[in-house]
């Protein structure tokens, strides 16, 4: 199978921020690829490489074998974007956008139906409202058929579910996974959780960097500070104990159980889950039990959201 | 170009323009509100006043009131004579605005009971300025009768008065050219700066951008509709300045719709140009205001006189389109002249819109700066 994205050595700064600083990955034919990162990582901007909106300073990118550089019409052909907030025309009622978007794009709303079929269904009895008069989750849809509707060979959504409810987020993901069943390569950027589960491979990004690229299920295995899961006890009294702990770089309550990151890379969790144990004795939480574990990907999430990058992070 | 593509962009700038009602009735009242304010508000002033004077039996009396005119500092007398003969050479020449004319029993009459007479001669080729001539004249006059009048016998000084070039006096005659340039330069410049400017701040631009449509084809499609638009203002100010003022139209309409066409591509590459330099609809508001608006109205004679500007000034009129398209508005409309006497300003304003479109063109870039 060949590669629908190409990135090497991408860099892009814009004036002293360094926006993405040494990019390198590749996305599959038919993978559904998450960017994950917070606000400012620069997931936009990759976006905007790809979508030929931005020439990188460094580096190259490919988008369906052709250079985002030289190639920059035929690319923009073939794939279809969605950039953050939703690109409608609010004074434009819904059917109104969707043939507009057909014209521009050089097909039209029939041709392209089939396709669009199962998103805008749900949206065509309200087509002649005005986009502005939509709700959140209506725009999405929207949107993403106006995306969809000239049959683009790869979808790249920025923040797609941004400022959409939990159920048509839900509703927006069961639509991914269907297009991706269909063939479609899709790259899509997002900072829940849930929604990067639901990803064949996800990329943490932060500040420009990719720190790691596995699947859903192997994303903490380059996780760099020593984890230890703490139980036992009224989990409020034990997480106030824990975080004033000296060297205590993050903790956070998953369920019934504390995760604790120690700030030293170099001293072995075993060790650490000692000095631990010890310490919350002495506070009075002699039934706590300390135990090292590895990181899961709400780790690695939890450490990228919060907010300081990571001191460690090994490229990947 | 696909005109499929094009098409349906026409539409969709037809919807936005349709459907902000607000804006739309604005900009279609605009004609209409500004021919009115402008024909009965608008007069200028003006301070160097140079007067004939023709006093056929100089007396006390006479002499008193060329003085009373010499000291109001706004009057200088160019020239004396006994005969009426003096006045037409002198206007023709460009070198006096006023003459004044004593009767020959000015004196003795102003002593008597019967009315003194005076005749007021004025140039109003310009007529707003030929108004104020007018109006300072007789306050000058009016005021000496009046301190005349203050003892016991009472005063009578009766004036006629004659406009030379422009005998019935229509200010708004003028203006309505002027207006004409403003209105296009408004509708055009200003709302395709804001509607470029819009697409940028909602996204929309980065979504067209990605599309197969080239840069050139987005500002036609943009600047189609205003085209339309600016086209109806002409007529609706056009038709206000006939039904209210009765401003007559000698020349060719066809003639002076294809030269406002011409005028409204310069305003719309305007437009587009300050769209691309900006980065919000507020500033691209505001540049195009500062850009088009105010020189095309102060710099270009439609309501302070070219020749009486400073003379740095002249060279930095030669570039306010409006500036050409006055003189041809004027020359269409006042003097129903044609091409024949036009073609150096139509020329001019050729150059300008090809000159203007290629960089609006060119400004606008297939990827995001």
């Amino acid at each position: 199978m060949s590669n629908a994205v190409e990135l090497r050595s991408l860099s892009k700064s814009f004036e002293k921020v360094k926006a993405l600083d040494d990019v390198s990955f590749d996305v599959a034919e038919g993978e559904l690829f998450g960017l994950v990162g917070p606000d400012g990582a620069g997931k936009t901007t990759l976006f905007r490489i790809l979508t030929t909106l931005l020439v990188p300073d460094k580096g190259s990118a490919t988008v369906c074998g052709l250079d985002v550089v030289k190639d920059l019409w035929a690319i923009r052909s073939r794939v279809g974007y969605m950039p953050g907030g939703f690109a409608l025309y609010p004074d434009l009622s819904v059917a109104e956008n969707l043939e507009f978007f057909a014209a521009v794009f050089g097909t039209t709303v029939e041709k392209g139906y089939e396709l669009i079929a199962p998103i805008y269904r749900q949206i065509e009895p309200f087509k002649d409202r005005r986009a502005e008069a939509l709700s959140g989750g209506m725009k999405q849809k929207l949107a993403l058929s106006c995306a969809l509707v000239h049959r683009p060979d790869i979808l790249l959504l920025d923040e797609p579910t941004t400022g959409v409810d939990a159920v048509s987020r839900r509703e927006f993901w069961d639509q991914l996974g269907n297009l991706k069943a269909s063939g479609l390569t899709i790259v899509v950027s997002t900072p829940y959780m849930d929604e990067a589960l639901r990803c064949d491979r996800v990329a943490l990004i932060h500040s420009g960097k990719i720190l790691e690229i596995d699947p859903p299920g192997a994303v903490g295995r380059r996780y760099p500070l020593p984890l230890l899961s703490v139980t036992g006890g009224e989990r409020f009294e034990l997480l106030r104990a824990l975080r004033e702990f000296p060297e205590a770089h993050a903790v956070y309550l998953f369920g019934d159980e504390l995760h604790y990151t120690d700030k030293r890379a170099e001293v072995s969790a075993q060790a650490i889950a000692a000095e631990v144990q010890e310490y919350l004795a002495q506070r009075g939480h002699t039934d706590a039990q300390v135990a090292p574990i590895s990181a899961g990907i709400e780790d690695s999430f939890m450490e990228l959201m919060g907010g300081a990058p990571p001191p460690t992070a090994a490229a990947a | 170009m696909n005109l499929n593509a094009l098409r349906a962009f026409v539409v969709k700038e037809l919807h936005h323009i349709l459907r902000d009602r607000q804006t739309l009735t604005v900009l279609l009242m605009m004609p209409l509100v500004q021919v009115i304010l402008f024909g009965y508000a608008l007069r200028s002033d003006v301070r160097d006043i140079r007067m004939a004077i023709v006093d056929p039996t100089p007396d006390n009396a006479t002499l008193e009131l060329q003085s009373r005119f010499l000291s109001t500092m706004r009057f200088r007398i160019v020239a004396t004579g006994q005969s009426t003969d003096i006045i037409e050479p002198l206007f023709r020449r460009d070198k006096a605005d006023v003459a004044l004319v004593f009767d020959p029993d000015f004196a003795s009459h102003l002593r008597g009971t019967e009315p003194a007479r005076l005749l007021i001669a004025i140039d109003a080729s310009d007529p707003n300025t030929g108004t104020t001539y007018l109006n300072y004249t007789r306050a000058v006059i009016q005021a000496y009768q009046a301190e005349l009048s203050a003892g016991s016998n009472q005063v009578r000084i009766v004036t006629e008065t004659r406009m030379r070039f422009n005998p019935t006096l229509e200010s708004v005659n003028l203006f309505v050219p002027g207006l004409i340039a403003l209105v296009l330069v408004l509708v055009s410049a200003l709302m395709t700066a804001i509607s470029l400017s819009r697409e940028k701040e909602r996204g929309t631009m980065e979504v067209l951008l990605v599309s197969p449509l080239r840069p050139q084809q987005i500002i036609v499609g943009k600047v189609l509709p205003y085209l339309v638009l600016a086209f109806a203002n002409v007529l609706t100010a056009l038709l206000a300045a006939w039904a209210v003022f009765h401003v007559p139209f000698r020349g060719s309409v066809v003639l002076l719709l294809l030269e406002s066409i011409l005028y409204t591509l310069v305003s719309l590459a305007l437009g587009v140009l300050v769209a691309a330099k900006t980065a919000s609809q507020r500033a691209a508001m505001l540049t195009a205001m500062l850009a088009t608006m105010l020189p095309n109205a102060l710099l270009s004679g439609m309501i302070f006189p070219i020749a009486s500007m400073p003379r740095w000034l002249l060279p930095v009129t030669y570039v306010v389109p409006a500036r050409w398209f006055i003189v041809i508005a004027r020359g269409i409309m006042l003097k129903g002249v044609g091409l024949g006497i036009l073609w150096r300003e139509t020329l001019v304003l050729s150059a300008m819109a090809l000159l203007l479109l290629v960089a609006a063109m060119r400004s606008f870039k297939p990827r995001m700066e």
